[in-house]
C-alpha cells in the first residue's frame, strides 16, 4: 500500500460541525473558500459555491431549526477530480424542497419578493443539489459543484 | 461587514464593505433606515466597491430600500462599483432592471 496516496486522500476531506447560528456564516463561508480553492475552482466557481452553502445554511437555521441555536450544522467537504462536494446535516425538521414557491424573476418591483430565491441560487450555482431525510440522520444535503475540463 | 454612510447635497452615500449575510444585512438595513426615516433623504447610493460577499438576505435589503425610495417618485437607490462576481448573482436574480449601476461613486452621486 502507498502511504502517499493515502495521506493525500485524507486530505481533501474534511468534517466541522458549525453551531446553527448566523455567526457561524463566515467561518463556514471560510471552510467552504479554503476547499473550493483545493479543488481549484476560478474566483467565480469558488464564489457559486460559498453563495450556494451560505443560503443552504440560513435555510437550515431559518426552516429546518426555526430559530438560532437550536442545533448544530455537520459540514463536509470532499474535493475529488471531478470537483468538490459539500455535505450540510442537520438535525432540524424535515426540509421539503418542492413546498418552497419558485421566485418570480420577471415581477416588478412592487411585487417583487426574495423568498424562495435561496433555493433556486442554490440549484443555480450548483451541478447537483440532493436534499435528503431520514429520522435517524436528519436533513442530508448533498451539493456538488463539478470542475471545468482543462482546456 | 463595515457600514458607514456619508450625506451629500443632493443624497447619502452608504459605504459597506466585507460579507453581507443573514448575520449582517440587519445591520446594512439599520444604516438606510436611519437615512429615510430620520433624515428623510431617499436619493442614496450604496457604494458596493468593499463588499466582497452578498447573499440573498443582502438582496432582500436592496429590494426593500429600493421599494420605499421610489415610492412617489421621491428618489432611488443606485448601485456603484459592484464586483463582478456580484454583478452576476444580481443578474441571476434578476435584479438587474430594478436597479441603476455607475462604476464608481462619484459618478453615481452625480447621476442625481
Amino acid at each position: 500500500m502507498d502511504d502517499s496516496d493515502e495521506k493525500k486522500k485524507s486530505d481533501t476531506i474534511q468534517t466541522v460541525v458549525f453551531p446553527g447560528r448566523f455567526e457561524s456564516l463566515e467561518e463556514i463561508g471560510e471552510f467552504i473558500a479554503r476547499f473550493a480553492q483545493e479543488a481549484g475552482f476560478d474566483p467565480n466557481d469558488a464564489y457559486a459555491v460559498q453563495l450556494a452553502v451560505d443560503e443552504a445554511c440560513t435555510n437550515i437555521i431559518q426552516y429546518a431549526y426555526g430559530g438560532e441555536d437550536r442545533g448544530d450544522i455537520v459540514c463536509t467537504c470532499e474535493v475529488s477530480d471531478e470537483g468538490l462536494e459539500v455535505e450540510l446535516r442537520d438535525k432540524g425538521a424535515p426540509f421539503d424542497p418542492d413546498k418552497v414557491p419558485s421566485p418570480n424573476l420577471d415581477a416588478s418591483l412592487e411585487e417583487r419578493k426574495v423568498g424562495g430565491l435561496g433555493l433556486y441560487f442554490m440549484r443555480r450555482l450548483m451541478d447537483n443539489v440532493c436534499f435528503d431525510f431520514t429520522s435517524d440522520e436528519g436533513n442530508v444535503l448533498t451539493m456538488v459543484k463539478r470542475k471545468e475540463k482543462e482546456p | 461587514m463595515e457600514v458607514h454612510t456619508t450625506h451629500h447635497k443632493r443624497c447619502s452615500v452608504v459605504s459597506a464593505a466585507g460579507r453581507v449575510d443573514s448575520q449582517t444585512a440587519p445591520e446594512l438595513a439599520q444604516a438606510f433606515k436611519e437615512i429615510t426615516e430620520e433624515n428623510d433623504v431617499y436619493k442614496i447610493v450604496l457604494d458596493m466597491a468593499g463588499v466582497e460577499f452578498i447573499s440573498s438576505a443582502g438582496l432582500r435589503v436592496l429590494i426593500d430600500v429600493q421599494k420605499t425610495c421610489r415610492r412617489w417618485n421621491r428618489g432611488e437607490l443606485i448601485l456603484a462599483g459592484v464586483p463582478k462576481v456580484i454583478y452576476d448573482a444580481l443578474d441571476l436574480a434578476g435584479f438587474i432592471p430594478l436597479f441603476k449601476f455607475f462604476d464608481d461613486v462619484t459618478s453615481a452621486v452625480g447621476s442625481f
